[in-house]
């Protein structure tokens, strides 16, 4: 029988190794950073700074699953992936991984900017080298500082359209900087087992379930400062202030029965599980409230 | 290697070089756009 790694990787393995998931969530920040400039680039050079932006957060999934690959086999959640399940081999992933990346880079210097192209660069090495291989298997502040990685793209797409940094981007940095821990520590409450079971030290497993909760709603108070925090200092318009104070005060109303919830199994986390969906409904619309913003007369 | 196996790796071979043709002529039409959009050559 043929062994499945001297096979050539089927395209929708490579396409699943980019995360497309994630990468969703990433383009759609990066879009609304470049739509809140105040001139819109050309159509050709703002879509290649998209497109630049997905690559290279495809080049993270595909880098995170080569380095993480014994991991992911471990999980239930990642077990499927391409290479624990044993439909690609690791150089492939490799080469997969680095090519898009100095690919999306080299395309964003020439298309928009070089200091585009650093920050994209600086990103992709920051999810890969910080997070993935020295924090994440290290410390429980891992998502703390690694997050700043997923915080990158809405400042990649402003600087991609104006060729420099403004207080408005650095807000938008700083939210999803804040909104990263208490999302992603709301999802490893109720999938503890998974990273316990792989010897991952996510908060949870390290400090344990009250600590995590405590966290979560301490995290999410700074977050909604942040996410408000444009609106009285000039950088937005009210339709933002107002979607922000309405759609943070959410964040944290859903965040306290977290805190008081005392489940230790996954069946009785309804309220981590209600916070992390709309975790990622609340990034969404506020950045589409950046832009509405923006573009509304 | 069997004339099944052999099949199935030229298969694969094939449906990649397909996707790469489509890419490359993909990255061609967006080089074009970007070289208009820089020399502010818009329409």
């Amino acid at each position: 029988m043929t062994q499945p790694a001297a096979l050539p990787a089927d395209w929708r393995d490579l396409y699943a190794l980019t995360k497309p998931g994630v990468m969703r969530l990433v383009v759609f920040t990066g879009l609304c950073g470049l739509l809140a400039v105040p001139v819109l680039p050309p159509f050709a050079l703002g879509f290649t700074a998209i497109l630049c932006i997905a690559l290279g957060a495809g080049a993270c999934g595909a880098l995170n699953q080569w380095y993480e690959a014994d991991i992911d086999a471990k999980m239930r959640r990642t077990a499927k992936r391409p290479l624990p399940g044993g439909r690609m081999d690791r150089q492939s992933a490799l080469h997969f991984g680095v090519g898009l990346g100095v690919f999306s880079v080299l395309l964003m210097g020439l298309a928009t900017n070089w200091l585009a192209a650093v920050l994209l660069a600086v990103s992709i090495l920051f999810y890969v080298v910080v997070y993935t291989m020295w924090l994440k298997p290290r410390t429980a502040q891992n998502i703390v500082i690694g997050g700043a990685a997923g915080a990158f793209p809405p400042l990649i797409g402003w600087v991609a359209a104006t060729g420099q940094m403004a207080p408005l981007p650095l807000l938008l940095f700083a939210i999803i900087f804040l909104w990263t821990p208490p999302h992603f520590w709301a999802l490893s409450l109720f999938v503890r087992s998974d990273y316990a079971a792989a010897g991952i030290p996510m908060l949870p497993v390290a400090a344990g379930i009250a600590s995590t909760r405590r966290q979560i709603f301490l995290y999410s108070l700074p977050m909604a400062a942040a996410a408000i925090a444009p609106w009285p200092l000039g950088l937005t318009g009210a339709v933002y202030g107002i979607v922000a104070a309405v759609l943070s005060l959410a964040f944290v109303a859903l965040a306290l029965p977290v805190l008081t919830n005392r489940a230790s199994e996954p069946a009785g986390m309804k309220p981590e599980k209600r916070l992390f969906a709309y975790s990622i409904f609340y990034l969404f619309a506020l950045f589409a409230a950046v832009v509405a913003d923006r573009w509304l007369p | 290697m069997r004339a099944d196996d052999e099949e199935l790796i030229r298969g694969r071979q094939r449906q990649r070089a397909r996707i790469m043709a489509l890419l490359l002529g993909a990255f061609v039409i967006l080089m074009f756009f970007i070289t208009m959009a820089k020399t502010g050559l818009n329409w």
